[in-house]
């Protein structure tokens, strides 16, 4: 009886620990995580993406409703094409890289949760914050857990990977990026795509 | 002196709209980076390098239309030189 009672209590012990969340670090050392942004005014497209993504997200592949997790893009590493542009982009007349380094979105809620093998599809709520405005906006995710998939993306690694894909719109007047000027030449609206892996070293 | 600006005028524009439609006749801005995409094998991630490549745009064009129109602009102001060895005398 004692020896089922503890065979009883390693197993419980031993699935709460697999089904345990565990953090997935986004600070990319190949430097694939980017997040692309466009712009497409009447008069001017304007397509650009930054590399300067961290982060860390909490996630249970037995919960993955359950996640939660904040992403930081370093406003500095937003780039374009063209070096005007680039530096009329970073000026503090637009998104004042220096005043407001980090642009952020930090997840309240997960709904209309949908898994499917390692991959989950859900709309998460959470607080988006750029030029020192925050927002609350909702954003449709897909979410792939690799299991043990980490070794091939870093050599001598052991650990699972997060990936996280993202497309959503935001308005630039809704955090008071000149709002309702210049909107021929660039567009109030603009499309975001996030696209970054997360590693959990083992 | 006025033939010679006229001359660099003509091969500004001829060249800068050579060299601008060699290299993709690019009809935005000029740009001095161009994205890269790379692909993740692990993960299958696309991600963007960015390379060091000078693209000239429309404003490349302009900077050379205006350039040849300073230049024959120029042209109008400058002297021609006399061969009439009459005019010379009276100097």
């Amino acid at each position: 009886m004692k020896t089922k009672f503890t065979l009883l209590a390693f197993i419980a012990l031993a699935g709460a620990a697999l089904a345990a969340p565990q953090t997935f670090d986004f600070k990319d050392p190949k430097g694939i995580n980017n997040a692309g942004f466009k712009l497409d005014a009447p008069l001017e497209a304007i397509n650009g993406s930054a590399s300067g993504i961290s982060g860390a997200v909490t996630f249970d592949p037995g919960i993955p409703g359950a996640t939660k997790g904040k992403i930081i893009v370093a406003t500095a590493s937003l780039m374009l094409p063209n070096p005007m542009q680039k530096q009329h982009m970073l000026s503090d007349k637009w998104l004042d890289a220096a005043k407001y380094p980090e642009i952020s979105f930090e997840s309240k809620e997960f709904k209309k949760v949908q898994t499917a093998g390692d991959t989950t599809t859900a709309d998460v709520t959470g607080t988006f914050i750029l030029k020192g405005v925050s927002k609350e906006i909702t954003v449709p995710v897909k979410l792939t857990y690799m299991k043990d998939k980490l070794g091939q993306r870093v050599p001598d690694q052991k650990g699972d990977l997060l990936v996280i894909r993202a497309s959503f719109t935001i308005k630039r007047g809704d955090f008071n990026i000149n709002p309702g000027q210049f909107e021929d030449k660039v567009s109030d609206a603009i499309e975001i795509t996030l696209s970054i892996a997360g590693a959990s070293p083992k | 002196m006025k033939r010679a600006l006229r001359i660099i005028a003509g091969v500004l524009i001829i060249g800068a709209t050579a060299f601008w439609a060699a290299t993709g006749a690019n009809r935005g801005w000029t740009k001095t980076h161009v994205p890269k995409k790379i692909t993740d094998e692990a993960t299958g991630l696309e991600g963007i390098q960015w390379q060091e490549k000078f693209v000239p745009g429309v404003d490349f064009l302009g900077a050379a239309l205006l350039g040849a129109g300073v230049l024959t602009g120029l042209s109008f102001l400058s002297r021609a030189k006399s061969n009439n060895p009459a005019i010379k005398t009276e100097q």
